[in-house]
């Protein structure tokens, strides 16, 4: 028992914090907002450069063959910046496939999107009608869905392969609250789609890393809010004095940080959980998908309310931490729905 | 990063529960589960003694001063393991965990070999003489003083002043004090920190009786009371310094064996939903499940105060746990009573008596307050954690 980073954890944590923080700026999120949200050049730079892209594929399918705890350490100094990289969509196809897939799928596949070469994503729908080989249904919120180029669809206990440029594939993409990480509406008319060989562990698979990946991106961005107002707090003149210095705003501050330490334990737990296959891991995964997700959006709001006026302006970028948490609140189930989840493990039967 | 425990560590956890079941069913069974701190006082100072008889009183310390030199994964599963088998509250909690760290880090070897065995043997209780009438959320406004008095082979401190809040006093063998030493000293400077047995003339000790019914805490009077010249930790003066270095002792692995009782006490509230069908109300599910969650993230907050060897920084996960279990308990209380409805404020018994649950509701009000109140740990975060400036002082 030793739960502390390892060194290795450590250097992967600082160079993706020093990456992110030289190169996923204001600028070029404001930029990647206006068209698909994914930042192009930070994107390649993050495959090729830093060769993360596939941080939890398997070494021999191309990948850095890390674990769960190296993903959150990512995906946290992403958060961090609201960075527009499409993080969230590959993970889980890659993850789906190498849980699900087949040898030949998995080799096919696998070494493209852990180069970034390709971007996938994931969706869900509660119903399809697959005849044939062959997939008809509507899938909805798919993150960065209409820059993928590779997709796993899944319903019921089943999981689908589909070429998003294929026959029978209606991509529409959305104006999305937040433009980092747009939705898209992916309808499939007969379109051909090619069954993962276990289709339920596939989901199982994606939906542990997504509901990781968002914790962890949670819990980088409420952080983020915190150390941004708290340097605004200590600048910030009123009254002849700094704003930080008065109770009633630095008790909120301290509240916040209350939340993410207890947020950072979840991510971390989690990802500890998933790595070592432990009893936990189901509990520790909706524990932290809930709890992050509304420490998030508490200190998004306060770093709002703190900084005033200005924190309401386009240009200041407290509302992309807003509108990414109100995101991630909603993706992969919401917080009544995982403790829900958790109250089935602990109470047990169902509510009324 | 891992979470998991070794081989070995299994095997030892194996040896600590067949101790400790052994017991509990066997010479000591009459103490098992009891929640109250203050019940059967006589047999938990035997059972202090027991522990001690098979080296388990204070298994982190070391082998020298009775204790095992047992790693950071030992001391958690002994913790464990100490609250599944339903033993009681450490009556000499104070002692083991506080006094005890305090004299390892600070004394001299005489006064290790003078106070340890003590606390180890489980034959000297200790209790903590802090706070005072208006030295509460402002500690350091201590007005106990301590002067020096008598030739100088046999000189000793003299002490006068009043502590409050003393919990346990009544039956404490010893109590440390901060008093001011230093005639005119203002603020945390000038505050000595004395070591002072309690079966002595000079102290009187008074209980408070709580809103809960019981009387745990203490006025704790001292009147010419006395101790050696040399039983004091620290230089005199730095009484201050060596009381901070003993409150971060509070975040140890006790903090562990704490949580098992929360444990107990959340069980509790979900076996009474379930017979009484709260469990199938969506909203006390939630609540339900939150409380969960904010036990196993206080777990794992203390696995990671625990695992942080850098003891130079200042850990976000360290300053931030005592508001967040008090901010838990607190809210457990109130679920507990919502669980329960108006069934929870009839006593059981013809006294002013309270089980588990209704005395969680009320005692819980007080985890908020003492040890620091929230506002107070609010303060600390911001200025500690997150360098904010101080509230200027309103200095008299």
């Amino acid at each position: 028992m030793e739960f502390a980073f390892t060194e290795d954890q450590v250097m992967i944590a600082e160079t993706v914090r020093a990456f992110f923080a030289d190169n996923a700026t204001s600028a070029r999120t404001r930029a990647a907002m206006a068209a698909d949200g994914i930042d192009d050049e930070l994107w390649s730079a993050f495959a090729s450069d830093l060769g993360l892209a596939g941080v939890a594929v398997p070494d021999t399918y191309g990948g850095a063959g890390l674990g769960m705890v190296e993903l959150a350490l990512v995906a946290e100094a992403a958060g961090a910046h609201v960075a527009a990289l499409p993080l969230l969509g590959q993970a889980m196809c890659a993850q789906a496939i190498a849980s699900g897939g087949c040898e030949a799928r998995k080799s096919e596949w696998l070494p493209r999107l852990a180069a970034g070469q390709m971007v996938g994503t994931w969706a869900w729908a509660e119903k399809v009608e697959a005849n044939d080989g062959r997939l008809s249904g509507t899938f909805r919120f798919v993150p960065h869905g209409a820059a993928a180029e590779v997709l796993v669809v899944a319903a019921g206990k089943e999981s689908w392969l589909i070429d998003p440029s294929g026959d029978g594939v209606t991509i529409t993409a959305h104006v999305t609250m937040d433009q980092t990480r747009p939705l898209a509406t992916v309808v499939l008319d007969r379109a051909p789609a090619e069954a993962l060989a276990d289709g339920k562990a596939a989901i199982a698979g994606a939906q542990s890393i997504g509901w990781i990946c968002l914790a962890a991106e949670a819990l980088g961005g409420a952080q983020a809010c915190l150390d941004r107002t708290v340097a605004f707090s200590r600048d910030r003149i009123q009254f002849g004095r700094p704003v930080g210095s008065f109770q009633a705003y630095k008790h909120r501050l301290a509240d916040m940080m209350i939340e993410i330490e207890q947020a950072r334990s979840a991510v971390y737990w989690a990802a500890c959980a998933v790595d070592e296959g432990s009893e936990e891991a189901m509990l520790a995964l909706h524990a932290a998908k809930s709890f992050c997700a509304d420490t998030f959006t508490m200190c998004a709001g306060n770093m709002i309310q703190l900084h005033g006026g200005i924190g309401f302006t386009w240009e200041h970028d407290a509302h992309l931490f807003f509108k990414r948490a109100r995101s991630i609140t909603s993706m992969l189930g919401n917080g009544d729905w995982h403790r829900e989840e958790v109250a089935q493990m602990i109470v047990g039967e169902q509510a009324a | 990063m891992k979470l998991g425990f070794s081989a070995a560590d299994e095997s030892f956890r194996g040896e600590c529960a067949e101790w400790l079941q052994g017991q509990l069913s066997g010479a000591f069974a009459d103490i098992k589960g009891i929640p109250n701190l203050v019940a059967k006082v006589e047999r938990r100072k035997e059972w202090e003694q027991q522990l001690a008889a098979y080296r388990w009183s204070c298994i982190g310390w070391p082998a020298a001063w009775g204790g095992r030199d047992a790693t950071l994964s030992q001391q958690v599963i002994f913790a464990e393991e100490y609250a599944r088998a339903g033993a009681p509250g450490r009556i000499n909690h104070i002692g083991v965990e506080l006094a005890g760290p305090t004299v390892l880090a600070f004394g001299s070897e005489a006064q290790k070999a003078r106070y340890l065995p003590g606390i180890a043997g489980g034959t000297a209780i200790w209790c903590q003489g802090f706070s005072e009438p208006n030295a509460g959320s402002d500690l350091a406004n201590v007005r106990t003083k301590a002067r020096l008095e008598g030739a100088k082979s046999q000189r000793e401190w003299v002490v006068d002043g009043q502590k409050v809040w003393t919990s346990l006093a009544h039956f404490s063998d010893f109590i440390f004090v901060i008093a001011r030493s230093e005639e005119g000293s203002r603020g945390p400077r000038g505050l000595s920190f004395l070591l002072m047995d309690m079966n002595q003339p000079g102290i009187e000790v008074r209980p408070i009786r709580q809103m809960n019914g019981e009387a745990e805490f203490n006025e704790t009077f001292m009147t010419d009371a006395r101790c050696p010249a040399d039983a004091m930790l620290g230089a005199a003066g730095e009484g201050w310094k060596v009381a901070m270095a003993l409150l971060a002792f509070e975040r140890g692995v006790s903090t562990l064996a704490q949580q098992m009782g929360f444990r107990n006490e959340l069980d509790a509230i979900i076996a009474a939903a379930r017979a009484n069908g709260q469990a199938a109300d969506p909203v006390v599910r939630q609540r339900i499940a939150r409380a969960e969650i904010g036990l196993r993230l206080m777990r794992y907050g203390a696995m990671r105060m625990l695992s942080n060897t850098d003891v130079a920084a200042i850990d976000g996960a360290a300053l931030t746990y005592k508001i967040q279990w008090a901010t838990w308990r607190r809210n457990l209380g109130e679920l507990a009573m919502d669980v329960l409805g108006q069934a929870g404020e009839i006593a059981e018994g013809p006294g002013y008596e309270w089980s588990m649950l209704p005395n969680l509701y009320l005692f819980s009000r007080s985890d908020t307050i003492y040890g620091g109140t929230n506002q107070i740990q609010r303060n600390l975060i911001a200025e500690r954690g997150l360098g904010l400036p101080r509230e200027p002082r309103g200095d008299l």
